[in-house]
């Protein structure tokens, strides 16, 4: 009872990566709140699956083995997290702000009546005060996220209602094994006590996933270049860069509208977040909706010609010249200089 | 001759994507009297695919529903110049402050009240609060199935609609019974334009508007006070400018910065 859940996204033959950051997280507020984390995992063929979740401090994990539940589809995974919870009773639910995340949440919280905040970028533990009713409430989860297009930051709280829902965007928090030996219980439920046959209404004929083609969010290192960058080719030498430092290669809306890579290498508000330890922005003006996606990068390196380009406020170097002049000198030094 | 009740939802937003030069005040706070109010984008791609429906089914009725103030009927009458038959606004004070639960619930009634519907379609998302909650919570207080993420309607009859969709990292394609809620991604095909002859026909045409009473709906669970989540605190993004070293493309300077970073073990 009271306790925190993730649900975890299988992706492929194993657990999303954001599932994973939010175990990790998930253990940090059940120790703050000074309850258990418990994890839900539904798909098909799951045998051994605790081995990947476990570590991560988990105290229980619920298995729901069906081949029905794989792929994904809406009712059957929600029906499965309704009636888990109206017998555990969490107060938290965390899950991944992605395609599944999206389209389970709020189907759970419409069925059980609890507020459900999309796309977290962060989540803490505090207190509120009803004061049009004169209540007051201790350890509510904050659920912080951007909205009206990134102009705003808003903090948003569900007093009364549980669990306190919430989506959490992939990238955005730490992923952190805790203890390999980690002792949780792995409870194996009979998926027929949870789902009806009426739930399986939707039926997966075709399915067609890529593997990523890049590794953004959980890149160490990023090069990102903007409209700055003035044409296409001009992204090779990004991507020397890159090469290089063992780093990923993104960019700002603007490069992408303006066709210099593709789409998905989108970083900021609409695209990706990421946390890199070095972010080194070329050419890119640094539009809020762009910093947005970046700005909890560790060391931030903007190259551009425009000294007063919004981006130079939060760099902690700013090269004031033309990215084609930089690169190649960085891509020297380093070679001649690093191990 | 198979045709559809169709009910498409549509939301009038603020522009949070085109901000101009005045959407930003000095103190780098947002300017909202300076956005123009849209038709939420994806819920142009929503009216197109119902739109496409009624042009293989004739007969097939497409019915516009919003929520908002009075104002909000400029959608109506827009997707009326497209081709819309007949809008819905359900307007009403204690709407007010609604999270996306309680806006489903008041939207949910509004649904039962216009009787048989065999599709209901959305765009993905509304760009002032980009959730992507409400359409999936109007399934789920329907009791309905739904398709999120909607890129095409492959195929349809009496009976069953087949979807294709975005998943994380691809697509998939659904087959579903009806009736069913789809809310529909900007990837798929962008609304045709306004009509010159339903412009003429619809520039005064009365919408129907309804009332949280019209719809049956219980206060309790409308608006603010029908809302779980409450908004504690609201922080404008104001950007501070922090220390920072400025250096030129001289080899100088680019060997001081790259042996720093190498220094510190940010690279390598």
């Amino acid at each position: 009872m009271n306790n925190v859940f993730v649900y975890c996204q299988i992706e492929g033959r194993k657990i999303a990566d954001v599932s994973l950051e939010l175990l990790t997280k998930g253990r940090k507020l059940a120790d703050q709140l000074n309850v258990k984390l418990e994890a839900i995992v539904c798909g098909s063929n799951l045998k051994g699956i605790e081995k990947e979740i476990l570590a991560y401090g988990c105290d229980v994990l619920h298995v729901f083995d069906d081949k029905r539940l794989a792929p994904y589809t809406s009712m059957p995974h929600a029906a499965v997290l309704v009636n888990l919870f109206k017998e555990e009773k969490p107060q938290i639910c965390l899950m991944g702000a992605t395609v599944i995340g999206r389209d389970l949440g709020p189907r759970v919280s419409a069925s059980l009546t609890s507020g459900l905040t999309a796309d977290c970028t962060s989540l803490e533990i505090g207190e509120y005060d009803d004061n049009k009713n004169n209540i007051h409430y201790d350890n509510l989860l904050y659920q912080i996220r951007p909205a009206f297009g990134g102009n705003i930051v808003a903090t948003i709280v569900n007093p009364k209602n549980r669990p306190q829902m919430a989506t959490v965007r992939a990238g955005v928090m730490k992923k952190e094994i805790l203890d390999v030996n980690y002792k949780g219980k792995v409870i194996l439920h009979k998926v027929s006590d949870y789902v009806s046959e009426t739930d399986y209404l939707v039926n997966v004929i075709e399915r067609h996933v890529e593997e990523a083609r890049h590794n953004l969010p959980g890149a160490p290192i990023v090069i990102a270049g903007g409209y700055g960058m003035g044409c296409k080719c001009n992204f090779n030498l990004l991507y020397d860069l890159a090469h290089e430092l063992h780093a990923e290669v993104g960019a700002s809306r603007a490069a992408c509208d303006a066709g210099f890579c593709n789409d998905d290498l989108q970083i900021g508000q609409t695209g990706v977040t990421v946390r890199p330890k070095l972010y080194i922005a070329c050419g890119i003006s640094g539009q809020i909706q762009h910093i947005a996606g970046m700005q909890d990068s560790g060391i931030i390196i903007s190259i551009n010609n425009d000294k007063d380009a919004p981006i130079n406020s939060i760099a902690d170097y700013v090269i004031n010249a033309n990215v084609e002049d930089v690169i190649p000198k960085m891509i020297k030094y380093y070679k001649q200089n690093s191990k | 001759m198979t045709k559809f009740n169709i009910v498409v939802l549509a939301k009038q937003v603020p522009d949070t994507k085109n901000l101009g030069p005045n959407a930003m005040t000095a103190e780098g706070t947002v300017n909202r009297a300076a956005l123009p109010a849209i038709f939420n984008p994806e819920d142009l791609n929503a009216l197109e695919q119902a739109l496409r429906i009624k042009d293989k089914f004739p007969g097939t009725k497409v019915v516009l529903l919003t929520m908002g103030l009075p104002k909000a009927s400029a959608v109506l009458r827009e997707g009326l110049y497209r081709g819309a038959d007949d809008g819905y606004l359900l307007t009403d004070r204690v709407l007010g402050g609604a999270d996306t639960l309680a806006t489903s619930y008041a939207l949910a009634q509004a649904i039962k009240k216009l009787g048989k519907v065999d599709i209901i379609l959305g765009g993905r998302q509304a760009i002032d609060g980009d959730t992507a909650q409400v359409g999936p919570q109007i399934a789920t207080k329907l009791g309905l199935p739904q398709i999120t993420y909607a890129e095409k309607i492959l195929d349809l009859d009496a009976k069953h609609i087949k979807v294709k969709r975005l998943i994380d990292g691809g697509v998939e394609t659904v087959e579903s019974p009806l009736p069913i809620v789809v809310t529909v991604n900007g990837s798929a095909a962008s609304c045709r334009p306004r009509n010159a002859k339903l412009l003429m026909k619809n520039k005064r045409t009365e919408f129907h508007v309804w009332s949280a009473a019209d719809v049956d709906a219980n206060v309790e669970q409308c608006g603010f006070t029908g809302s779980p989540t409450k908004v504690k605190a609201v922080q404008n993004i104001v950007f501070k400018a922090k220390e920072s070293k400025t250096f030129s493309d001289s080899d100088e300077d680019i060997d001081v910065l790259m042996k720093e970073l190498l220094d510190n073990h940010t690279i390598g």
